[in-house]
């Protein structure tokens, strides 16, 4: 299932005859055209901003292809809705942005809990509270960590472009129904707002056998899909066979992207529109001398932390770089377990780092920390 | 002369006056003694049964008591979070335009939490029907007050009876639902006598009816008991239910299926 992520990493047009013309796309946009290429066959959604253009783009496309479109009562009403639509096997997208995500929470366990393939985009604006419009990674916590009540985990992916958001749909369906489990794609109101040339290339991924799906107990016995194991032995042993999903997940749908990390001395760790900050400040530091590499996670959770931790052994700092004051570095600092400083430069509320100030922090990191190697380099 | 002898019980072809309809389990219950949703399982798979509805069925089990009528129903399940049953149904019937969709909620989980779903499930006209059980009280919590208590009712959290200045008014929900356009058919029966369980089972053989037509959305309230909850024996539980009436007036509230002369 791991699949290579390199020409949507780099930006770089794919190779071969047939490519589909350049177009300007619109991440929400972008996103929810690559739903309804890849076979959705339902979505459910309640307005909010930066993420309306995603329903808007449902609202009218998904009745031309027959397929099931509603504007939910809210986002606890979208989710369950999912959950419905779900359970019958069908191929189910909703997206939101951070405050109606808290409302999703509810329902996001719930669907974890009954092994249904849901996707989730999450547009993350600024929080906390009703916070602002604006775009920002402050919901890293929330998404990777748990965001329902129990003992579970979902896969989360996060796009760096819209060229690679337009890929992802198709790997988070295909996840999501091969281990039977909501997805959630962690966008931030840079990709789901900004436009962005790219030769959309869409995938409809193969469906699975729904043997376990509702169609009705015709000739078959009824079938039951649930959360509720009143007995705790039997509640331990079906969580105990969500914890070996979940392992398996961990061992195949890590992903992740490098760039100039061969020589590098300081590496940047970042995802999403960060990442794009990062890839700035990287070329603007090589320029100035500074040996800097940028690791960027694709998936958060299972987050790449093998990979991470091999790349830092080496390395005089990690610099983490966030749209957040400080979330993934939790994670990062987890990886390396001490093998590097890490060190964090982070702007949160909607505000966005300037490539100019990752800079600055990778100066501040290369001369406070000793060359590794105890040398002059 | 020819000598006139008794029928024999052989002779006799049997003649089955009651019998356990084929869409429920034959299993012990779980519910507690006199509990009246076995009786209501009871009525959904006579009608099921009986329309033929049992293989195309997708219900929605509810939290509360009732969330284990799936180990009693014999159709299609998908259990959904608290008060959000209406939502899920939505789910399914706009997946599966050709299945039956039924949900069965408790007063706690419609007419509490669940009443943002069940308004819009309503407003949009959802092609689903609700078997909405309303005995009062949150019974699988340990009998606190639900929304539809009646005023004075003592319940675990209103200990010295419902006081309307502190704890509000009992909420007539299936009236404020069938004021919705997008209801077809909105009716509250009870369990009180034989009589009114068979009003109460005419109701949802209509529900059942518009939805297979093609009819928006139906709701058929029934007035049950919670004994154990109302601290009081099986027999009081189900007398005290003309006194619930007095604030749930039984009838057919709204059949705009008929009104249409669709259904």
């Amino acid at each position: 299932m791991t699949l290579a992520y390199a020409a949507t990493l780099d930006r770089a047009e794919p190779e071969g005859a047939a490519l589909p013309d350049r177009v300007l796309l619109k991440g929400n946009e972008a996103i929810a055209e690559a739903a309804i290429q890849a076979g959705c066959d339902a979505y459910f959604g309640y307005p909010i901003t930066p993420q309306a253009e995603l329903l808007e783009w449902m609202a009218r496309r998904m009745p031309e292809e027959g397929r099931a479109f509603v504007q939910a009562e809210s986002e606890i009403g979208a989710i369950s809705m999912a959950l419905g639509a779900a359970a019958t096997g069908a191929r189910v997208m909703v997206s939101t942005s951070s405050p109606g995500f808290s409302l999703m929470a509810e329902g996001m366990s719930y669907i974890a809990a009954s092994e249904l393939p849901v996707v989730l985009v999450n547009v993350m604006r600024g929080g906390p509270g009703l916070g602002s419009i604006a775009p920002a990674q402050a919901d890293y916590l929330q998404a990777v960590k748990g965001h329902g009540h129990g003992d579970y985990r979902v896969p989360v992916l996060a796009p760096s472009s819209i060229a690679e958001a337009i890929a992802m749909v198709a790997d988070a369906f295909e996840i999501a129904e091969h281990y039977r489990t909501p997805v959630i794609i962690l966008a931030d109101g840079i990709i789901g707002q900004a436009m962005e040339p790219v030769r959309p290339i869409y995938r409809n991924p193969p469906r699975l056998d729904d043997g376990w799906a509702l169609s009705g107990a015709d000739g078959r016995p009824p079938r039951v899909v649930r959360s509720l194991h009143l007995r705790p032995e039997d509640l331990e042993q079906h969580n105990l066979a969500l914890a070996a999903k979940f392992r398996a997940i961990s061992a195949a749908e890590v992903r992740w992207a490098g760039e100039a990390l061969d020589d590098a001395e300081l590496v940047i760790v970042a995802y999403g529109t960060a990442a794009r900050v990062g890839r700035t400040a990287l070329a603007r530091a090589r320029d100035a001398g500074l040996r800097v590499g940028l690791f960027r996670p694709i998936s958060l959770w299972p987050f790449p932390s093998d990979a991470l931790a091999e790349i830092t052994r080496t390395v005089r700092a990690i610099l983490v770089v966030e749209l957040s004051a400080g979330q993934m570095v939790e994670d990062v600092r987890l990886a390396v377990e001490g093998r590097a400083p890490v060190l964090f430069h982070g702007r949160t509320g909607g505000m966005v780092p300037t490539p100019d100030e990752v800079v600055d922090a990778l100066r501040s990191a290369w001369a406070l920390t000793p060359d590794p190697d105890g040398g002059g380099r | 002369m020819t000598a006139m002898t008794a029928p024999t019980a052989e002779a006799r072809p049997p003649r089955i006056v009651a019998a356990r309809p084929d869409l429920l389990a034959d299993r012990a219950t779980h519910y507690c003694p006199g509990c009246g949703h076995g009786v209501i399982h009871r009525l959904v798979a006579e009608v099921l049964g009986e329309l033929g509805l049992g293989p195309k069925t997708i219900a929605v089990a509810a939290v509360g008591c009732a969330v284990f009528a799936y180990d009693y129903l014999q159709v299609d399940f998908v259990e959904a979070q608290h008060g959000r049953a209406p939502a899920v149904a939505t789910g399914v019937r706009r997946v599966r335009p050709d299945a039956f969709v039924l949900t069965y909620q408790g007063d706690g989980d419609l007419a509490a939490i669940g009443t943002a779903e069940i308004v819009h499930a309503a407003a949009r006209g959802e092609r689903i029907t609700v078997v909405f059980v309303n005995n009062g009280i949150y019974g699988m919590t340990g009998g606190q007050m639900a929304p539809t208590s009646l005023l004075g009712q003592k319940t675990t959290s209103t200990p010295l009876g419902r006081d309307a200045r502190t704890a509000g008014y009992p909420i007539p929900i299936t009236e404020m639902l069938a004021i919705v356009p997008g209801t077809a058919y909105a009716a509250r029966g009870s369990l009180a006598s034989p009589a009114a369980i068979g009003k109460t089972k005419a109701m949802l053989r209509r529900a059942f009816e518009i939805q297979v037509a093609g009819g928006s959305f139906g709701i058929v309230e029934v007035l049950s008991n919670c004994p154990v909850g109302w601290g009081m024996t099986p027999v009081e539980s189900i007398e005290h239910l003309s006194v619930v009436a007095e604030t749930y007036p039984l009838g057919v509230i709204v059949d705009r299926a008929r009104a249409a002369g669709k259904a």
